[in-house]
């Protein structure tokens, strides 16, 4: 079924089977294998990649649902250069054997901007309040993400350097904690 | 996977006239892929209701009308929910994963189907999946089952956290049907429970679309709490979830609105127990006799008993928690 994926700001034409899953329709058929196959049943998040600037897993999606859309993976992120937060996973060591950090990379990216929009979380005290990204909030944003290696300090500690960077709010309520 | 067509329709005549000829609908596809590569569900066609125009949330009537589109990230961060109906935002934030949440729908979470292992196994008997095969449930492993609306062919749990919450705020289902037919339909009355035919899982007919879930009013001056329990702090489903709608009126319930999940073969509400705070002033002892009355009926089988007692406590921290 014909079908226009729009992956790293390129348009790709493709014929595809509608059985084919987003995830593999990157890998295979377009070639871009930084998003990975963990468990292929949006058990443990490696195969997370940003639709409209959104997280999803790619491996519970067909790509033929995603016609016109536009989508980011882990290698869209570094262009021209790694991006701040793949820098930081690099120097806080959120590597590892390396398996699953595609997939954190794309899903820290998207929750940092969910934090943005203000939207709560689970572990929120306050629906309406502002969002903290305290260490509790991070875990639970980012536990769509079962890391096979227990790399999360480094992780963690990679986001939590981009949020403190980016986002003065955070920065300030980080200072009061 | 088997092979099958598919549709993305731009208008909801030609998904029906799809649905008509009996072609399966397609929404996020979190829950359908899944069944679909373990071949649980092998659909011949499936339509894509993603591109129909179901994905708004307005106010209607006073209460909100949810698109069965709108994914359960949107819901859950839509101001007027956090605000009026914190019950239904805080039980979509405990369900899944973040990821899991921008792709499932509203439509969709009411669907999804129980996670218990050997409906997932082909391998296995079960009457949901190949009616009149057996429960392998019943004498196997049993740890997220139901003890209250099960029959010796199923002990199946409904695992929706979503479904819980509406449940306890009177939702109702707006479906229209394959010819363009709408109608509403309370989530009292909209899950069967299994009997002798557990793959029949609710009142909906073939082909009927769910479009949006209709939100009664606000419950004015009600605390609204979902709490629930699972074997890691996220990402599981629920042992035991409650969703509590209250209301306190000179230091009595005025009104009672309690829905429960992790222990029902659907989203389970009692309205007994509701009746019996309504008048009352809390106390530890009333909510001890609300937890026995909630599982007079419980049947609990091996595996699952240790549901009994840690319903009741959770039932008793959370009237405590909404009255203090
Ligand atoms: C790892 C994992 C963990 C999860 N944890 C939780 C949890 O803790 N709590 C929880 O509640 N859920 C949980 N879920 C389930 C998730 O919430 C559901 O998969 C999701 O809500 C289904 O929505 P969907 O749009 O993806 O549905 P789909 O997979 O697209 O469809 C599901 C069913 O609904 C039907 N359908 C969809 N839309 C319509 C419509 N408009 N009209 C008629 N029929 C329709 C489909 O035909 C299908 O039968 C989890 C899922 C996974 C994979
Ligand atoms: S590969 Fe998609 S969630 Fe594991
Ligand atoms: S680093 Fe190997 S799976 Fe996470």
């Amino acid at each position: 079924m014909q079908t226009t994926l729009t992956v790293n700001g390129r348009n790709h034409e493709l014929d595809i089977d509608p059985r084919v899953t987003l995830l593999d329709a990157l890998r295979d058929q377009i070639g871009l294998t930084g998003s990975k196959k963990g468990c292929d049943h949006g058990q443990c998040g490696a195969c997370t990649v940003l639709v409209d600037g959104r997280r999803i897993n790619a491996c519970l999606s067909l790509a033929v649902m995603h016609d016109g859309d536009s989508i980011t993976t882990v290698e869209g992120l570094a262009e021209g250069g790694a991006s701040a937060l793949q820098k930081a996973f690099v120097a806080h060591d959120g590597m590892q054997c390396g398996y699953c950090t595609p997939g954190q990379v794309c899903s820290a990216t998207g929750m940092l901007e969910e934090v943005s929009a203000g939207w709560p979380s689970h572990v929120s005290d306050d629906l309406e309040g502002p969002v903290t990204l305290s260490h509790a909030e991070l875990s639970e944003r980012m536990s769509g993400n079962l890391c096979r290696c227990s790399c999360y300090p480094g992780i963690n500690a990679a986001i939590r350097e981009i949020a403190d960077e980016t986002r003065q709010p955070i920065d300030q309520q980080e200072a009061a904690e | 996977m088997k092979p099958f067509d598919y549709q993305r329709p731009s208008d909801r005549d030609a998904a029906h006239a799809a649905a008509r000829e009996g072609a399966m609908f397609i929404a996020g596809g979190t829950n359908l892929v899944d069944l679909m590569k373990l071949e649980v569900m092998a659909p011949d066609r499936l339509v894509d209701v993603s591109r129909l125009g179901l994905d708004g949330i307005e106010v209607q009537d006073g209460g909100l009308r949810i698109g069965a589109m709108v994914t359960n990230s949107d819901l859950a961060a839509d101001p007027r929910l956090r605000r009026d109906y914190p019950v239904l935002s805080r039980a979509l934030l405990a369900g899944a994963s973040g990821q899991l949440r921008n792709k499932a729908t509203t439509g969709g979470n009411l669907l999804q189907r129980t996670r218990c292992p050997y409906f997932y196994d082909t391998d296995a008997a079960c009457n949901k999946r190949a009616p009149g095969s057996g429960c392998a449930a019943l004498g196997g492993e049993m740890r997220n089952h139901a003890v209250l609306g099960t029959s010796d062919h199923c002990v199946a749990l409904h695992p929706s956290d979503m479904a819980v919450a509406m449940r306890a705020l009177d939702a109702l289902v707006e479906v229209e049907g394959p010819d363009g037919a709408i109608r509403h339909v309370p989530l009292d009355d909209f899950y069967r429970l299994p009997g002798v035919t557990p793959h029949l899982e609710t009142t909906l007919g073939a082909g009927d679309l769910i479009t949006a879930v209709l939100l009664p009013p606000p419950p004015q001056g009600a605390v609204q709490v979902y709490r629930k329990v699972r074997d890691r702090a996220s990402y599981a489903f629920a042992l035991v979830s409650v969703a509590a709608v209250v209301t306190l009126d000179k230091g009595r319930f005025s009104q009672a609105a309690l829905a429960f999940g992790g222990l029902g073969a659907r989203p389970w509400r009692d309205p007994a127990v509701d009746a019996l705070l309504v008048g009352e002033t809390p106390s530890d002892a009333l909510f001890a006799e609300a937890g026995k009355h909630l599982l007079r009926n419980a049947a609990p089988r091996e595996g699952t008993e240790f549901k009994l007692p840690l319903a009741r406590r959770v039932l008793s921290a959370v009237l405590k928690e909404a009255t203090q």
